[in-house]
């Protein structure tokens, strides 16, 4: 391979925003300064090309720094890493994230998603049109678009301010204390995007060098060390959190205030060059708060604790959510009190088939939509004859009307990270990597402490738990692409290729990460592994049905009472979990039930009976998916909702078949000419969205081109979307105290 | 490729194609089996010379027990399986790409697409004027070479698997963007002068579509001179080397107006380099 590049310089910012996250060049050849030397041999081979997947960390690091991917810098970039600046530009083009072109240090992603759109979104753009003016533009140094679904779905209509610059401990709130933590200076976390150590005993020395001296300066401004820090170094054994807080998530969220002044990037400063790396979650948003996030991130107020979006927090009963807002979120010893690290040590005693076994007796499946058996991906990787294994969670949740994973990171990061360790330890695996969606900025925060505090007290690195066993997890951020989150564009997308899906076979388990055989798992497939070794695999199974074990998480949201994560037994009715949020607000009528997402399905007010189950939604023709449960009430546009799904497929699309990539626009076309249409005005346009349909579900190469138009079918079918007439939600719907019908309260 | 250097005799796997027992040798794909049996597959990105990316999906055949179709080009035949290839859902997923291709892109130069069109019955026209296309985009004419005319690209990979680590390894051009906004560019979308291009023209050599094509080429269509029936084609040994590459001259009139090379040479699988590939314009410029 024969690089060729531009002429195009990175600025000094750029540079320095590379090299922070890539470490200073070593040579001549990879953008340093040329020694005469180094004119007599070149570089290049198979250890130049080896950190390819340092490319999306980079364009990560420069992104986030000055908000846009320059000629010079993406250039810069190639060089570092010898990658062709063809391929360079084909994976930063990619990904929503990125910007190729000049833009405001200041974005605002504004959510015009499903349980937005339910929620008043439309309402909410058009404010923001006239305050800010139209979308894409660049008023005030502050750039707003309309964003798909950003997992903040309790919190509808929902916004995320990023604001561009120097990377540093947030300006404010918990997690850049945490982070800051003067404990593991070693491991600082890198939020650029690549976070974890340069080998499962090395350090991070010299890759993360502006992190060196950001916890130093802080303690060395504001005297002595957060005091948490000190208890995590009294050892193990050291007492719980001493805050003794009833509520340690919002104390925690509280013990931090601001960001010292001047500790670092300038904070406060108004200039934006100089301005720091932060970012703010608005939600429910107004277009005055969300301008407001978006002109100063950094003095946006603290979001919610992570419990705030589970309702039954602190209820009895509860498994998986059990220590949401009971824990303290940055604490390990407070996790460790509460019953953290015993599953571990119960897979060490078992080993490795033991815990496979369990997990095989339990029953568990995969709860990232696809239902497979868990135990099985992990045996048929565990018995693969290569020596490297890898372990891939699944953290991208980017399904619309998803947002279970990002609080389960939020509000019990520790129980994913013991987890991540058990089921490394499992398939053979000795590193681990956390594939976090590029939108989740508080769970990267919280997760990247989490692994920084459990590598400082030895219970990740080179002798877990004193047991012998290497195991270590780096993170990687997504760059907004819901494609990722299919498990072989995942791993293209780690190693710095485009997020597109492989063709299979050769399934992960044979050939996935890096070639290797490869256990891809979602972030609450991994959570259930904990109660399934604490307590038994007789005992988990003995929870819900023969076919679905276990508890469930559901992302209840759109028009309802009290949305937010919900955690039922498998066999739970819809119309239980509908009761338990409250259903549709006083004076509504529930009009249709989205489940498992915008692959899913559509069902009526009249089959709340569906238990909510994997065999139960399948023989009633739809999906559990990821768990989600959007009710929309008599208010909402049905045809609007659909043409927002098949616009978000079309978005979405890798691009890389044809029935996926022109018959996701060829959809949302017909759907557009049908939005207000019904009967036989429609039904030419119904029977050719059948065709496409048809052949995307038949021909497609991955799930998204297969499942795009599932929903939109369940809607003509089971809802008369276009028929004139509403099946299903005539008067004998439900009673005023029934929860399809809002009634009176 | 076709031409198989030696080696151990494969075993053969016994399935069902069509109904009829069949034989093929263990690796081939479904697609070496029908077009061993005689049974007419229509592919598009499918290479004779590259790893196939089964992209475009118009060789999909039904597999009985599986849930999607499968792409003929690169699965491989199971001992036992059961194929079919002119099944309702086959012909329907084919007839609906063959739709969404030629109403998206300008098909007009890609050989034995109007014949499948017919076929299979397929009405591009039915998803409306309005329906979205990329035939409009303007050719990239930015070197004296060669062409690049996207409005007619169907995105199957092939040029840049065969700039790429397949062949060339130059790694000039590749997919950016996503979705239906996607497009084969170098980095920036800058012209091709401004790239690592060498001008071997082994992507033009691989385009299935003419979206590649030599400037002479361009030229002459563009100026209705180009007259493929009055081509002749003559293969010959380039003599800029010594490595005996072999060349295809297609000659109209006294002018040779484009070069390809023969896929089933062992050494070379149809690639040249630059001197190979364009420098007729040397032997014509007799002045
Ligand atoms: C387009 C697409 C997007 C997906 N996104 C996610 C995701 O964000 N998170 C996830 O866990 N699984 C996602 N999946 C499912 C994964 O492919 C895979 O099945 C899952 O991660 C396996 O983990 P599990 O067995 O624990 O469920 C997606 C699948 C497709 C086709
Ligand atoms: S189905 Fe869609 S997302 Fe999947 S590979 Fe094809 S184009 Fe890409
Ligand atoms: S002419 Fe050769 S080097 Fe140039 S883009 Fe085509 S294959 Fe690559
Ligand atoms: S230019 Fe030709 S070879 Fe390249 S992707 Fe388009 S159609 Fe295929
Ligand atoms: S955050 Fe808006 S739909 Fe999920
Ligand atoms: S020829 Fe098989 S998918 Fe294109």
């Amino acid at each position: 391979m024969d690089l060729r590049f531009t002429d195009a310089k990175p600025t000094d910012e750029e540079r320095a925003a590379v090299d922070a996250c890539l470490g200073a060049p070593e040579v001549g050849w990879e953008g340093g300064e040329r020694t005469a030397e180094e004119l007599r041999w070149a570089r290049g081979g198979h250890a130049a090309r080896a950190r390819r997947d340092q490319l999306l960390p980079a364009l990560h690091a420069v992104n986030d720094r000055v908000g846009w991917i320059s000629e010079g810098a993406l250039d810069y970039v190639c060089r570092r890493l010898t990658v062709p600046p063809a391929e360079g530009y084909g994976v930063a083009s990619f990904y929503a994230m990125f910007a190729l072109r000049p833009r405001p240090a200041r974005v605002l992603h504004v959510c015009t998603d499903l349980a937005c759109a339910a929620r008043g979104s439309a309402a909410l753009t058009g404010a923001l049109a006239e305050l800010l003016g139209p979308p894409g533009g660049a008023a005030g140094g502050v750039r707003w678009q309309p964003s798909p679904c950003l997992g903040l779905c309790e919190r509808a209509p929902a916004a995320l301010a990023i604001q561009a610059g120097e990377q540093g401990p947030q300006a404010h709130g918990t997690d850049a204390a945490d982070l800051a933590d003067p404990v593991d200076p070693a491991h600082p976390a890198n939020l650029t995007g690549s976070v974890g150590p340069a080998g499962v005993a090395g350090t991070t020395d010299a890759v993360h060098p502006p992190y060196r001296t950001g916890p130093v300066d802080r303690s060395g401004l504001t005297g002595p060390a957060d005091p948490r820090g000190r208890v995590d170094r009294a050892g193990l054994t050291g007492p719980a959190h001493p805050t003794g807080s009833a509520s340690p998530a919002t104390a925690a969220d509280e013990a931090h205030p601001a960001h010292p002044a001047g500790a670092h990037a300038p904070a406060g400063s108004a200039d934006a060059e100089t301005a720091p790396y932060c970012t703010a979650v608005v939600g429910p948003a107004t277009a005055g708060t969300a301008e407001l996030a978006a002109v100063a991130p950094c003095a946006a107020p603290e979001e919610p604790p992570a419990a705030a979006a589970v309702p039954q927090a602190g209820q009895d009963g509860l498994v998986l959510l059990r220590r949401i807002g009971r824990v303290d979120p940055a604490d390990l010893d407070d996790y460790r009190a509460q019953g953290g690290y015993s599953a571990l040590r119960r897979a060490f005693a078992l080993g490795p088939a033991g815990v496979i076994r369990e997990v095989l007796d339990a029953g568990l499946v995969g709860r990232g939509g696809a239902a497979f058996p868990t135990g099985r991906k992990w045996e048929a990787t565990a018995g693969r004859p290569e020596r490297t294994h890898y372990l891939v969670c699944n953290a991208d949740e980017s399904e619309p009307g998803t947002f279970k994973d990002r609080v389960l990171m939020e509000g019990d990061p520790y129980a994913l990270v013991e987890a991540m360790t058990i089921a490394g330890y499992a398939v053979g695996a000795h590193r681990g990597y956390l594939y976090l969606r590029g939108e989740y900025p508080r769970a990267l925060r919280r997760m990247a402490h989490a692994i920084g505090r459990a590598r400082a007290r030895g219970l990740l690195g080179p002798d877990v738990l004193g047991q012998g066993y290497a195991f270590d997890i780096e993170i990687r951020r997504g760059a907004g692409a819901y494609i990722c989150g299919e498990e072989t564009a995942i791993f293209n997308s780690i190693e710095g290729l485009r997020g597109e899906p492989r063709s299979k076979p050769p399934f992960p388990v044979e050939r996935g990460l890096f070639g290797r055989p490869t256990a891809v798992n979602n972030v609450e497939t991994l959570v259930n592994v904990l109660p399934i070794l604490e307590r038994g695999a007789a005992a988990y199974a003995s929870v819900g049905t023969a076919q679905s074990t276990g508890t469930k998480l559901f992302c209840v949201s759109g028009t309802v009472r009290r949305p937010g994560v919900y955690e039922l037994p498998f066999g739970a009715s819809l119309r239980e979990l509908v009761e338990l949020s409250g259903g549709v607000p006083e004076g509504r009528r529930l009009r249709a039930v989205l489940l498992g997402g915008a692959a899913g399905a559509f069902v009526r007010p009249d089959e709340l009976d569906i238990p909510l189950t994997f065999e139960g939604t399948r023989a009633a023709g739809a999906t559990l998916g990821s768990g989600v449960v959007l009710l929309l009430d008599d208010t909402v546009e049905l045809p609007r909702t659909l043409l927002r799904i098949a616009e978000f497929f079309r978005d979405e699309s890798c691009g890389q078949c044809v029935p996926c990539r022109v018959g996701t626009v060829r959809q949302e076309e017909a759907l557009h000419r049908i939005k207000d249409l019904t009967g036989a005005a429609a039904a030419g346009d119904i029977a050719l969205l059948r065709e496409v349909g048809a052949a995307m579900r038949d021909a497609s190469i991955c799930g998204l081109g297969q499942t795009a138009w599932n929903a939109v079918e369940s809607a003509i079918d089971r809802l008369g979307v276009y028929a004139g007439a509403l099946p299903g939600s005539g008067p004998a719907a439900g009673t005023p105290a029934d929860p399809v019908d809002g009634g009176v309260r | 490729m076709t031409a198989i250097p030696l080696q151990l005799p494969r075993r053969l796997v016994e399935f069902t194609l069509d109904g009829q027992e069949v034989r093929a040798p263990e690796g081939a794909t479904v697609l070496d089996a029908c077009r061993a049996a005689g049974t007419e597959v229509p592919t598009l990105c499918h290479g004779d010379t590259l790893t196939p990316k089964n992209a475009c999906r118009v060789c999909v055949v039904e597999v009985e027990g599986a849930r999607t179709l499968a792409p003929a080009c690169s699965r491989k035949v199971e001992p036992g399986m059961r194929v079919r290839t002119g099944s309702e859902r086959v012909r329907h997923s084919r007839k609906l790409v063959l739709e969404l291709l030629a109403s998206s892109t300008d098909l007009s130069t890609t050989p034995h697409v109007a014949g499948w069109i017919r076929e299979y019955g397929a009405d591009p026209d039915r998803f409306g004027p309005e329906a979205a296309t990329r035939a409009g985009r303007e050719a990239k004419v930015d070197n004296d070479l060669y062409v690049r005319d996207y409005a007619k690209c169907i995105m199957c990979y092939k040029c840049v698997d065969a700039c790429g680590d397949q062949w060339q390894n130059t790694f000039a051009i590749a997919v950016a963007g996503r979705g239906f906004d996607n497009t084969i560019s170098v980095e920036h979308d800058a012209p091709l002068t401004d790239s690592a291009c060498v001008y071997c023209g082994n992507c033009i050599e691989v385009c299935p579509t003419g979206a590649l094509s030599f400037k002479t080429e361009f030229d002459m269509r563009a100026a209705g001179t180009w007259d493929e029936a009055a081509q002749t084609e003559t293969t010959t040994i380039c003599a800029y080397c010594g490595v005996g590459c072999n060349l295809t001259l297609h000659v109209q009139g006294e002018e040779i107006v484009k070069v390809t090379s023969p896929h089933d040479n062992p050494v070379t699988h149809g690639n040249l380099c630059v001197k190979g590939r364009f420098g007729f314009q040397h032997v014509q410029n007799r002045e």
